[in-house]
């Protein structure tokens, strides 16, 4: 098996617990992975994004290379675009649709929709909706990423599961329960509109 | 064996901890800033007593890891490419003082310059030293090569470098961790000299240099970090340095390169490997991270190898290698994605809202209107992207504590007033000398010491100059009346602008200091003090 992904997302999204969640749940289950992010001074408001790559065979490099990812996962709409040089024909791309708009220049959301909808396998989805009424936490919506995106990625669902346990297993079971609650809520939505 | 999760630079830290290491001194600097925060929360090294206080800057921190390494302890010393031109002097020097305890400098190069001014390639520098050079190709090998590093350098008695880049200093892996030995007791050098560079005893010390040459080159060698793999097509070989390693391997999943291949991660390069490809092979590809310093050494200025890479444009000559350039160059077909769509619009990073740096700059433009933009020079930190749009407020950003001098130097030339914006770390860590300068000149010059009582772009570290700027600059010699500390919230806007304006028609040196923590640094604050009195609580 062997998924590689993009994450992408706007500078103090938290792309990188999402990141995180998936090491463990590879790292644990001895599979290989790597997972390049970005630091320093694109982190404020600018655009962010880490490559993920987990495979049970030993991995090489730690960019993706172009037209070889199999998921671009996606907290932010217009970041999700930046990435379709890296998707491979077949991939797909998950796609939070609430907008993060800090520049002038924001395309028009309409505009946005129809592009992503325009591409042959995609996933929209409103998590911060979903996370805030169906899940109960606004904070939660990383994760309902994650869940969206669950269903193209090659690592065992419980898998993830564990991995939320482990980064948040020091706050307590609240909030593990509520994450991965948020986990269940993304893929069920990923299931029905994929 | 326990696996841990790192992050490249994470995992050298690790390994420092590991091999025995007494102190990691450094200044923050992206991409190497988390090697000396990871030795700074790590339980084990606390328990160890392991120096991590963060240093004032590069040079200092040089110096003070050369001292442990004086008094026979293991010492890392860790810094960005840039960071090195601080440091250069004692680094240069300390080649020819050799180490005694292990020294190794670990340096975090940018290629594609993701938050740096240029892409310098360290190894450059490792060479002008003539010290051994490692570069890891993966999170492992960071690991293990700081232990070995430290081993290196004891016994050649020379420091080492380390030389990374961003994508590996940035990248996570699964590294497996091994026991660890103890640090050394103290033990000071058996030549009681081998630190007085004096003529007379330097010019020993350099022969000593001079003559280790080939035994670093035998070190290369044997070292089980280079190797040779042979291939079937001989009408190329591959050198592949540290991670383009990675990206050639990339290129063919199952290891079936067809070439002979070279990866080198220790330098000087190994002269026998490398002879070898060269007598079997037509020609020699190289794949290096950096500038193409050993395509640029094998070619040679008459090209008399054939030898392609960076130079003749098989690869790009500048920005950092990629899977994908490197599949281009091996001849592979590289079928991209879609292209990116018209509507999406780029996204440059900006001052967080609330943000202290905001206000000044929104006040420094009105005052600075008035006698004609053109005369602010800046430097390195957060407020540099007051540069770019709505500020467009600075005209200089060249290196740490540059503001200040430049504008004295601007100021020399006739521009009156220049006013520089430093932060107040950068001050701490380039600007003071600078300062002093201008003092004893008594330059027209303005400096707004832009104070958020933080280092901000690499994380929010505890900055040097913390509840010092004041006493600093009268100690100096600014006058008293010229020094003018000030609250820059929205409210104050008129208030700033009025001092501003009156320090810039001032004749000599006046120091403005905005000073408002940073927003992201009182948010961490807040959290760590919440998290203290939620563990107090449960206690009691």
């Amino acid at each position: 098996m062997k998924t590689d992904m993009v994450i992408a997302g706007v500078g103090g999204q938290g792309i990188l617990s999402i990141a995180a969640a998936l090491g463990f749940a590879a790292l644990d289950n001895d599979l290989y992975m790597k997972q390049a992010e970005t630091h320093g001074m694109s982190q404020r408001g600018g655009d962010v994004q880490s490559f993920m790559r987990i495979s049970d065979q030993p991995i090489y490099s730690d960019l993706i290379p172009k037209g070889g990812a199999d998921i671009i996962l996606s907290v932010e709409p217009m970041e999700a675009l930046r990435y379709l040089p890296f998707l491979k024909k077949g991939g797909y791309l998950v796609t939070n649709s609430t907008p993060f708009i800090n520049i002038n220049n924001y395309p028009e959301e309409e505009k946005l929709v129809k592009t992503i909808e325009a591409l042959p396998n995609y996933i929209l989805i409103d998590a911060d909706r979903i996370a805030k009424e169906e899940v109960g936490s606004a904070r939660a919506f990383n994760f309902v990423m994650l869940g969206a995106a669950s269903p193209f990625i090659e690592v065992p669902f419980e898998y993830l599961e564990e991995g939320i346990r482990k980064i948040f297993g020091k706050k307590g079971n609240d909030v593990v329960d509520m994450n991965i609650k948020a986990l269940h809520a993304g893929r069920k939505f990923a299931e029905e509109h994929k | 064996m326990q696996k841990s999760l790192l992050l490249g630079v994470e995992a050298i830290a690790q390994g420092a901890i590991d091999g025995g290491m007494s102190g990691v001194y450094a200044y923050p600097g992206t991409p190497s800033t988390e090697i000396t925060e990871y030795v700074q929360h790590s339980k084990q090294a606390k328990e160890l007593n392991i120096h991590s206080r963060w240093s004032a800057n590069e040079k200092t921190a040089m110096e003070s890891a050369l001292g442990m390494s004086y008094a026979g302890k293991r010492a890392m010393v860790c810094m960005k490419h840039v960071g090195l031109n601080v440091a250069a002097d004692c680094f240069m020097n300390a080649a020819i003082t050799g180490a005694n305890g292990g020294l190794i400098i670990t340096v975090a190069d940018d290629p594609s310059m993701h938050s740096s001014q240029n892409e310098q390639d360290s190894r450059v520098y490792g060479k002008f030293a003539m010290i051994p050079i490692l570069e890891p190709s993966n999170q492992q090998e960071a690991y293990e090569m700081a232990k070995f590093g430290f081993e290196l350098s004891e016994a050649f008695g020379t420091p080492v470098m380390m030389r990374i880049t961003t994508r590996l200093a940035h990248s996570r892996a699964g590294v497996s961790i091994q026991e660890a030995v103890a640090q050394n007791e103290m033990k000071l050098p058996e030549d009681k000299v081998q630190f007085v560079l004096l003529p007379g005893i330097a010019r020993k010390r350099y022969k000593m240099l001079l003559s280790n040459q080939e035994k670093f080159e035998a070190a290369s060698e044997d070292s089980s970090f280079n190797f040779y793999k042979e291939g079937s097509d001989k009408s190329m070989g591959i050198i592949a340095c540290g991670i383009g390693y990675n990206y050639l391997m990339e290129n063919y999943p199952n290891g079936d390169c067809p070439y002979p291949v070279v990866k080198v991660s220790q330098y000087p390069l190994p002269r026998k490997m490398v002879e070898k490809i060269s007598a079997d092979c037509d020609k020699i590809m190289v794949l290096e991270e950096g500038y193409p310093v050993v395509e640029e050494l094998l070619k040679g200025y008459l090209a008399k190898e054939k030898v392609i890479g960076r130079l003749d444009g098989t690869l790009s000559r500048d920005g950092e290698l990629t899977p994908d350039m490197v599949a281009k160059a091996l001849g592979m077909s590289v079928e991209e994605g879609i292209e990116i769509p018209d509507l999406v619009a780029a996204r440059p990073p900006a001052l967080c809202v609330g943000c202290s740096h905001h206000d000044v700059y929104r006040a420094l433009n009105e005052v600075v209107a008035e006698y004609g933009t053109g005369r602010v020079f800046s430097d390195i930190g957060c407020y540099t992207l007051g540069a770019l749009p709505p500020y467009n407020a600075i005209n200089s950003c060249v290196d740490m504590g540059a503001s200040v001098t430049m504008a004295k130097g601007a100021a020399d030339a006739g521009l009156i007033p220049a006013i520089a914006v430093i932060g107040d770390s950068t001050f701490t860590h380039s600007g003071m000398t600078g300062l002093l300068d201008a003092i004893n000149e008594k330059a027209p010059i303005t400096v707004i010491i832009s104070d958020n009582e933080s280092i901000s772009m690499t994380g929010g570290q505890e900055s040097s100059a913390k509840g010092k700027l004041e006493d600093i600059c009268e100690g100096l010699g600014v006058e008293k009346e010229h020094i003018h500390v000030l609250l820059p919230v929205p409210k104050k806007h008129e208030e700033i602008k009025d001092i501003i304006r009156k320090e810039c028609d001032y004749q000599g040196v006046s120091v403005i200091i905005p000073r408002r923590i940073c927003v992201q640094k009182n948010i961490r604050d807040q959290k760590i003090k919440k998290a203290a009195k939620a563990r107090a609580a449960a206690k009691a």
